[in-house]
Protein backbone atom coordinates (compact mmCIF):
# COMPACT_ATOMS: atom_id res chain seq x y z
CA UNK A 1 0.00 0.00 0.00
CA UNK A 2 1.44 3.39 -1.14
CA UNK A 3 1.02 6.28 1.45
CA UNK A 4 2.68 9.85 0.63
CA UNK A 5 1.84 11.25 4.34
CA UNK A 6 4.65 9.99 6.12
CA UNK A 7 7.12 11.30 3.45
CA UNK A 8 5.28 14.85 3.24
CA UNK A 9 5.50 15.04 7.43
CA UNK A 10 8.67 14.41 7.68
CA UNK A 11 10.07 16.89 4.75
CA UNK A 12 8.29 19.73 5.89
CA UNK A 13 9.57 19.71 9.27
CA UNK A 14 12.45 18.93 8.40
CA UNK A 15 12.95 21.52 5.73
CA UNK A 16 11.41 24.10 8.57
CA UNK A 17 14.18 22.80 11.51
CA UNK A 18 17.24 23.10 8.52
CA UNK A 19 15.85 26.87 7.46
CA UNK A 20 16.26 27.62 11.24
CA UNK A 21 19.58 25.14 11.61
CA UNK A 22 21.41 27.37 8.56
CA UNK A 23 20.22 30.56 9.93
CA UNK A 24 21.44 29.90 13.03
CA UNK A 25 24.56 28.19 12.71
CA UNK A 26 27.93 30.65 13.78
CA UNK A 27 25.41 33.57 14.79
CA UNK A 28 26.71 35.25 17.79
CA UNK A 29 24.10 35.75 20.57
CA UNK A 30 24.70 37.62 23.11
CA UNK A 31 21.55 36.47 24.91
CA UNK A 32 22.73 32.86 24.65
CA UNK A 33 25.23 33.56 27.06
CA UNK A 34 25.66 32.29 30.67
CA UNK A 35 26.92 35.43 32.47
CA UNK A 36 27.18 33.52 36.41
CA UNK A 37 30.74 32.37 35.34
CA UNK A 38 34.25 33.97 35.45
CA UNK A 39 36.42 31.51 33.38
CA UNK A 40 39.88 31.77 33.91
CA UNK A 41 43.14 30.03 33.79
CA UNK A 42 42.21 28.03 36.39
CA UNK A 43 39.38 26.08 34.30
CA UNK A 44 40.95 26.64 30.73
CA UNK A 45 44.20 25.64 31.57
CA UNK A 46 45.41 28.95 29.70
CA UNK A 47 45.80 32.73 30.19
CA UNK A 48 42.69 35.18 29.54
CA UNK A 49 43.74 37.25 26.74
CA UNK A 50 43.96 40.86 27.93
CA UNK A 51 41.31 42.13 25.85
CA UNK A 52 39.33 39.41 25.14
CA UNK A 53 39.30 35.44 25.03
CA UNK A 54 37.60 33.05 22.01
CA UNK A 55 37.01 29.37 23.96
CA UNK A 56 35.90 26.61 21.17
CA UNK A 57 34.49 23.69 22.40
CA UNK A 58 35.42 20.67 20.01
CA UNK A 59 34.50 17.54 19.80
CA UNK A 60 35.70 14.16 17.18
CA UNK A 61 32.41 14.08 15.30
CA UNK A 62 32.30 17.51 13.99
CA UNK A 63 33.23 18.19 10.53
CA UNK A 64 33.01 22.16 11.38
CA UNK A 65 35.13 22.19 14.37
CA UNK A 66 38.27 22.30 12.14
CA UNK A 67 37.40 25.46 9.99
CA UNK A 68 36.24 27.41 12.86
CA UNK A 69 39.67 26.81 14.51
CA UNK A 70 41.81 26.97 11.60
CA UNK A 71 39.34 30.80 10.87
CA UNK A 72 39.60 31.72 14.72
CA UNK A 73 43.58 30.35 15.09
CA UNK A 74 44.39 32.48 12.09
CA UNK A 75 42.42 35.74 13.07
CA UNK A 76 44.32 35.96 16.43
CA UNK A 77 47.80 35.83 15.21
CA UNK A 78 47.09 39.37 14.29
CA UNK A 79 45.43 40.29 17.70
CA UNK A 80 47.78 41.25 20.74
CA UNK A 81 44.99 41.73 22.82
CA UNK A 82 42.36 38.25 22.17
CA UNK A 83 43.31 34.89 22.41
CA UNK A 84 41.84 31.96 21.05
CA UNK A 85 41.30 28.61 23.52
CA UNK A 86 40.58 25.60 22.03
CA UNK A 87 38.85 22.93 24.51
CA UNK A 88 37.90 19.60 23.27
CA UNK A 89 34.12 19.26 25.22
CA UNK A 90 34.49 15.25 25.19
CA UNK A 91 37.16 15.45 28.47
CA UNK A 92 36.04 18.41 30.05
CA UNK A 93 31.95 17.51 30.14
CA UNK A 94 31.83 19.18 33.75
CA UNK A 95 32.64 22.44 32.18
CA UNK A 96 30.30 21.60 29.74
CA UNK A 97 27.44 21.27 31.66
CA UNK A 98 27.78 24.11 33.98
CA UNK A 99 27.89 26.25 31.14
CA UNK A 100 25.06 24.72 29.05
CA UNK A 101 27.26 23.70 25.81
CA UNK A 102 24.85 21.52 23.92
CA UNK A 103 26.57 21.34 20.24
CA UNK A 104 30.12 21.57 18.94
CA UNK A 105 31.65 24.01 17.62
CA UNK A 106 30.43 26.42 20.46
CA UNK A 107 32.58 29.33 21.27
CA UNK A 108 32.33 31.78 23.86
CA UNK A 109 33.43 34.91 23.97
CA UNK A 110 34.84 36.28 27.36
CA UNK A 111 35.47 40.10 28.46
CA UNK A 112 38.79 40.70 30.64
CA UNK A 113 37.49 40.08 33.05
CA UNK A 114 36.43 36.27 32.25
CA UNK A 115 32.82 36.62 31.84
CA UNK A 116 30.59 35.48 28.86
CA UNK A 117 29.26 38.27 26.76
CA UNK A 118 28.40 36.18 23.63
CA UNK A 119 28.38 32.76 22.31
CA UNK A 120 27.78 31.44 18.49
CA UNK A 121 27.34 27.52 17.96
CA UNK A 122 28.44 26.43 14.36
CA UNK A 123 31.50 28.25 12.17
CA UNK A 124 31.14 32.25 12.71
CA UNK A 125 31.69 34.46 9.68
CA UNK A 126 35.03 36.37 9.83
CA UNK A 127 33.21 39.84 9.76
CA UNK A 128 30.61 38.17 13.09
CA UNK A 129 34.03 37.73 14.76
CA UNK A 130 35.50 41.15 14.28
CA UNK A 131 31.95 42.40 15.55
CA UNK A 132 31.69 40.74 19.07
CA UNK A 133 35.28 41.26 19.86
CA UNK A 134 34.74 45.06 18.53
CA UNK A 135 32.13 45.38 21.31
CA UNK A 136 34.02 43.94 23.85
CA UNK B 1 46.85 15.77 -10.90
CA UNK B 2 48.10 14.68 -7.59
CA UNK B 3 45.96 15.62 -4.81
CA UNK B 4 46.49 15.54 -0.89
CA UNK B 5 43.84 12.63 -0.65
CA UNK B 6 46.17 10.40 -2.81
CA UNK B 7 48.70 10.25 0.49
CA UNK B 8 47.47 7.06 2.14
CA UNK B 9 48.42 8.60 5.15
CA UNK B 10 45.97 11.10 4.58
CA UNK B 11 43.05 9.15 3.18
CA UNK B 12 42.98 7.01 6.62
CA UNK B 13 41.67 10.29 8.40
CA UNK B 14 40.27 12.77 5.66
CA UNK B 15 37.87 12.18 2.68
CA UNK B 16 36.78 14.12 0.52
CA UNK B 17 33.71 16.07 1.81
CA UNK B 18 31.74 16.07 -0.86
CA UNK B 19 31.44 12.03 -0.96
CA UNK B 20 29.01 11.58 2.50
CA UNK B 21 26.58 14.80 1.19
CA UNK B 22 26.35 12.74 -2.33
CA UNK B 23 25.28 9.41 -0.08
CA UNK B 24 23.10 11.39 1.51
CA UNK B 25 21.61 12.19 -1.48
CA UNK B 26 21.20 9.14 -2.46
CA UNK B 27 19.80 7.67 0.86
CA UNK B 28 17.21 10.00 1.16
CA UNK B 29 15.69 9.22 -2.38
CA UNK B 30 16.07 5.30 -1.02
CA UNK B 31 14.54 6.07 2.48
CA UNK B 32 11.59 8.09 0.90
CA UNK B 33 11.13 5.25 -1.81
CA UNK B 34 10.57 3.10 1.57
CA UNK B 35 8.32 5.13 3.08
CA UNK B 36 6.42 5.86 0.33
CA UNK B 37 6.00 2.30 -0.44
CA UNK B 38 6.50 0.32 2.95
CA UNK B 39 9.17 -1.89 1.30
CA UNK B 40 11.03 -3.35 4.62
CA UNK B 41 13.62 -5.10 1.99
CA UNK B 42 14.53 -1.52 0.59
CA UNK B 43 15.41 -0.57 3.96
CA UNK B 44 16.81 -3.71 4.83
CA UNK B 45 19.32 -2.93 1.68
CA UNK B 46 19.79 0.61 3.55
CA UNK B 47 20.61 -0.75 6.75
CA UNK B 48 23.53 -2.52 5.06
CA UNK B 49 24.67 0.26 3.28
CA UNK B 50 24.79 2.36 6.60
CA UNK B 51 26.68 -0.88 8.31
CA UNK B 52 28.97 -0.38 5.76
CA UNK B 53 29.54 3.35 6.51
CA UNK B 54 29.89 2.86 9.78
CA UNK B 55 32.19 0.41 10.66
CA UNK B 56 34.49 1.17 7.16
CA UNK B 57 33.43 4.52 6.18
CA UNK B 58 31.12 5.90 3.68
CA UNK B 59 33.86 6.06 1.17
CA UNK B 60 33.73 1.83 1.56
CA UNK B 61 29.83 1.81 0.79
CA UNK B 62 28.12 1.67 -2.85
CA UNK B 63 27.01 5.54 -2.78
CA UNK B 64 30.70 6.13 -2.44
CA UNK B 65 31.82 3.86 -4.97
CA UNK B 66 29.57 5.84 -7.53
CA UNK B 67 30.45 8.92 -6.45
CA UNK B 68 34.52 8.02 -6.68
CA UNK B 69 33.59 6.31 -9.99
CA UNK B 70 31.02 8.77 -11.97
CA UNK B 71 30.80 11.87 -9.65
CA UNK B 72 34.24 12.68 -8.59
CA UNK B 73 36.05 12.55 -12.45
CA UNK B 74 33.52 15.33 -13.57
CA UNK B 75 34.56 17.71 -10.38
CA UNK B 76 36.97 20.42 -11.71
CA UNK B 77 37.65 22.00 -7.98
CA UNK B 78 40.05 20.69 -5.43
CA UNK B 79 38.73 18.21 -2.64
CA UNK B 80 37.34 19.90 -0.07
CA UNK B 81 38.62 17.74 2.98
CA UNK B 82 36.67 16.39 5.64
CA UNK B 83 37.63 14.34 8.97
CA UNK B 84 35.63 10.83 8.39
CA UNK B 85 34.49 10.42 11.48
CA UNK B 86 32.06 12.65 11.80
CA UNK B 87 29.94 11.03 8.76
CA UNK B 88 31.04 7.54 10.50
CA UNK B 89 29.26 8.85 13.72
CA UNK B 90 26.27 9.73 11.59
CA UNK B 91 26.37 6.61 9.58
CA UNK B 92 25.73 4.84 12.81
CA UNK B 93 22.84 7.08 13.94
CA UNK B 94 21.32 6.01 10.25
CA UNK B 95 22.13 2.34 11.10
CA UNK B 96 20.42 2.56 14.91
CA UNK B 97 17.08 3.78 13.31
CA UNK B 98 17.47 1.52 10.30
CA UNK B 99 17.52 -1.43 12.84
CA UNK B 100 14.45 -0.65 15.09
CA UNK B 101 12.97 -0.17 11.72
CA UNK B 102 13.48 -3.81 10.75
CA UNK B 103 12.43 -4.95 13.72
CA UNK B 104 9.27 -2.89 13.73
CA UNK B 105 8.81 -4.25 9.95
CA UNK B 106 9.28 -8.14 10.79
CA UNK B 107 7.74 -7.93 14.02
CA UNK B 108 4.42 -6.49 12.65
CA UNK B 109 4.73 -3.32 14.23
CA UNK B 110 4.54 -0.72 11.59
CA UNK B 111 4.24 2.23 13.37
CA UNK B 112 7.55 1.67 14.62
CA UNK B 113 8.89 0.74 11.36
CA UNK B 114 7.32 4.18 9.83
CA UNK B 115 8.74 6.32 12.79
CA UNK B 116 12.38 4.93 12.45
CA UNK B 117 12.59 5.36 8.80
CA UNK B 118 11.20 8.90 9.30
CA UNK B 119 14.04 9.58 12.05
CA UNK B 120 16.54 7.97 8.99
CA UNK B 121 15.12 10.15 6.54
CA UNK B 122 14.80 13.47 8.12
CA UNK B 123 18.51 12.97 9.25
CA UNK B 124 20.00 12.28 5.99
CA UNK B 125 17.53 15.22 4.23
CA UNK B 126 19.00 17.68 6.20
CA UNK B 127 22.44 16.13 5.25
CA UNK B 128 21.59 16.36 1.71
CA UNK B 129 19.74 19.89 1.58
CA UNK B 130 21.91 21.66 4.68
CA UNK B 131 24.79 20.32 5.23
CA UNK B 132 23.46 19.15 8.56
CA UNK B 133 26.25 17.68 11.02
CA UNK B 134 24.70 15.23 13.21
CA UNK B 135 27.48 14.37 15.06
CA UNK B 136 27.94 18.52 16.12
CA UNK B 137 24.39 18.40 17.12
CA UNK B 138 23.60 15.23 18.91
CA UNK B 139 27.08 13.67 20.16
CA UNK B 140 27.42 15.87 23.30
CA UNK B 141 23.87 16.26 23.85
CA UNK B 142 24.65 12.11 23.96
CA UNK B 143 27.36 12.18 26.19
CA UNK B 144 25.79 14.69 29.08
CA UNK B 145 23.17 12.27 28.68
CA UNK B 146 24.70 9.29 29.76
CA UNK B 147 28.20 9.80 30.84
CA UNK B 148 28.10 11.21 34.57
Amino acid sequence: MKTYLPLVIVLAIASAYGLWYQRSRGAIRTVKAVPGHRLGADVLGEALGSRATMVQFSSAFCAPCRATHALLSQMVLAMEDVKHIHIDAESHLELVRQLDIRSTPTTLFLNSDGVEVGRAAGTPKRQQVLTALNAI
Amino acid sequence: MSEILDKPEVARIYIDARGPRFGAIITTVVLALTLVTNNKWLLLAQALVFAIGAIRGPQFTPYGFFFKKLIKPRLTKEAPTEDVRPPKFAQSVGFLFALVGLVGAFSGADAVFTVAVGFALGAAFLNAAFNYCLGCEMYLLGLRLIKR
